[in-house]
């Protein structure tokens, strides 16, 4: 234990919150649209592991990201992924468990030749 | 004949130390369980020295006196309709951010402080601990009691004690000070007493209370001169506090330099609330985040750390990186409340062609490049009815918890992702700094209660917007949204056209 503290038994008290259990069946997924940093932070969604991936894109993505003037001109075929640090080509017809997502992992996305109003990264 | 009365020392030396005694029905280190776990080694509390030498009977004294003076002050500004002479409806909303972030962390630090009063085994820092809880729950009062003024007109006050509790941004401020009171009260008084009220406090205080001298409320600013007095005896406290531990045992410079890491780096992320308050909040502004951050810690920290370099303390572990945040914090800070206005208890707004200038001239590296450009498309959205919304929930830093949405150390168009495993899940952070604060104690930051998370495992009043809002007690088109269109702006467009017929 490398917490210092004055209980012998804290280890015992631990409440791990955001335990997987603790999401009705969901995962914490993170997803994050790099060079638009309109969208401030990665956006996180409660999701059942089973979806497919390409149900992920049309139904979650797509709707979050529609804002910004650069997403009607995404060529979805043309994005590079990461999933946890690792580039990746997802399948998307495959379940988000299936392309390796787990609780509370991170799925960032480029879109090249887009880089947000002006190529700012905005 | 008359009892000789006593010099000043010697008062002090009977009303403080010679109240203490051994106790002889317990052993010492049953009555003080929580001094010792920490492993900080104490030779000779007597060492301890109190250049203040206050008394408990001065000190109501002193606080009475000030007291009077405050209230004169807020009932004449309350007489003379003060609020009709700020600079700018706009402003009323850095006191709802105040209230709602700040005055609850002054309760905190009253309870935070009560605590260390009681569990330190020497008198001397005991005494002092006790003194200022009773100035942090005075200075929670007489902010309240200043500020009410305010809820008579504007939207977004009156819920301030419940929305810390739950309002997720209020989690930053909040979790700060969890964590300084879930410590050991050495813990404590390093992390509050040194690092935030010693090394950190101007730049907190200074940006409120002149930001409020610049835009005309008065009644804040009193409220400042009657906490300032406060404020250096807590100054005096936190730098003993810190040379006190390190002269008694060579075996406490590692844990407190470990602290002084932590705690720097867990109070630039709460400060960085205060940089968007003072870059983008106030309708007139005094000085940027940068030039702050460079007179009080820059050189006001440098000096400091070059005073403790004789101790073996080093200065803070990535005080390098805060330093270079301090050109981007406060534009990415207001970026993510502008796209989360629907979620936040105070109005938000795109500054205006001459604050973008203003913004410019101070920001003279990063404003042009990276920031202008977000404010203009903005801009342009909303003129085309298109305002822009972030409509998804924004992963937090499981430390500070902040939205992750600052960028890498030399690279403003990437966010600074880092995570780390921990019992089989991953956790993450916006830094190193936050990164390295969960590493070193994961059992206790894996028990964050992380506002976002918590919505979604249906712990927040629902799933829907107006579900969470209802259950922050935040009135939906009042409370939130943009300064533009709400009946805060209705209100002072409406004194604004008194005061011209009055003129006429
Ligand atoms: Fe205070
Ligand atoms: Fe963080």
């Amino acid at each position: 234990m490398s917490i210092n503290a004055i209980s012998p038994d804290y280890e015992s008290h631990i409440v791990f919150r955001d335990a997987e259990q603790n999401f009705h069946g969901n995962r914490v997924i993170y997803v994050h649209w790099e060079q638009h940093l309109s969208f401030c932070s990665a956006i996180a969604f409660p999701l059942p592991p089973a979806m497919p991936f390409g149900a992920f894109v049309e139904e979650v993505i797509k709707p979050h990201y529609a804002a910004h003037p650069d997403a009607a001109h995404v060529d979805w075929s043309k994005l590079v992924w990461m999933i946890d640090g690792e580039k990746t080509a997802p399948d998307f017809s495959k379940s988000l468990a299936e392309n390796g997502i787990q609780h509370k992992s991170l799925v960032r996305f480029w879109t090249p030749g887009l880089d947000g109003y002006k190529s700012s990264a905005s | 004949m008359s009892a000789k009365k006593l010099g000043l020392k010697q008062r002090y030396a009977h009303m403080t130390r010679g109240l203490d005694w051994e106790t002889s029905y317990q052993p010492m280190d049953k009555v003080f369980p929580y001094d010792s776990f920490e492993g900080i080694k104490i030779k000779d509390w007597s060492a301890w020295e109190d250049p203040f030498r206050l008394t408990m009977d001065t000190y109501w004294k002193f606080q009475a006196e000030k007291e009077r003076k405050l209230y004169a002050v807020i009932d004449a500004f309350a007489q003379n309709n003060g609020q009709t002479g700020i600079s700018d409806g706009r402003y009323a909303n850095v006191l709802k951010l105040f209230l709602t972030g700040i005055s609850p962390a002054e309760y905190q630090a009253h309870r935070g402080f009560a605590f260390a009063g009681r569990h330190l085994r020497g008198v001397g820092p005991r005494v002092a601990a006790q003194m200022q809880s009773l100035d942090e729950l005075r200075h929670l009062q007489t902010q309240i009691h200043t500020i009410s003024h305010y809820n008579k007109h504007f939207d977004g006050i009156s819920e301030f004690s419940h929305m810390h509790d739950r309002v997720w941004y209020l989690s930053v401020p909040k979790s700060f000070f969890d964590d300084a009171r879930s410590a050991g009260p050495f813990e404590y008084m390093i992390a509050i007493g040194f690092a935030f009220e010693y090394v950190l406090t101007n730049l907190l205080f200074v940006p409120f209370m002149s930001g409020a001298a610049y835009n005309g409320d008065m009644s804040t600013v009193t409220f400042g001169f009657s906490a300032q007095s406060d404020e250096s005896r807590h100054m005096t406290l936190g730098i003993e506090v810190i040379k006190f531990l390190l002269e008694q045992h060579p075996d406490n410079l590692p844990i407190v330099q470990k602290w002084v890491d932590k705690w720097f780096w867990r109070g630039h992320r709460v400060l960085g609330l205060v940089a968007m308050m003072m870059d983008y909040m106030l309708p007139k502004p005094v000085m940027s985040w940068k030039e702050a951050w460079e007179i009080y810690y820059t050189q006001a920290g440098g000096a400091l750390f070059q005073d403790l370099a004789r101790y073996g303390l080093r200065p803070p572990k990535y005080a390098d990186i805060a330093t270079a945040e301090a050109e981007h914090i406060s534009h990415q800070n207001w970026a993510i409340f502008y796209q989360y206005t629907h979620a936040a208890a105070f109005h938000t707004w795109i500054p205006d062609a001459k604050h973008m200038d203003w913004l410019s001239e101070k920001y003279p590296n990063t404003f042009d490049k990276y920031y202008r450009p977000r404010w203009e498309m903005w801009g342009r959205m909303a003129k085309e009815g298109k305002r822009f919304y972030n409509m998804a929930l924004p992963q937090l830093c499981q430390t500070c918890q902040i939205p992750m949405g600052y960028t890498e150390p030399g690279d403003p168009t990437t966010i600074a992702f880092r995570s780390s495993r921990f019992r089989g899940e991953t956790y993450h952070f916006c830094s190193d700094g936050c990164k390295d604060i969960f590493d070193a104690e994961p059992e206790k930051f894996a028990q964050s209660w992380l506002p976002v998370h918590q919505i979604f495992q249906g712990n927040c009043g629902g799933a829907t917007i107006p579900d969470v809002l209802n259950y922050y007690r935040l009135a939906n088109g009042a409370d939130n949204l943009d300064y533009v269109g709400s009946p805060d702006e209705k209100l002072w467009n409406e004194w604004q056209a008194d005061k011209l017929k009055t003129a006429v």
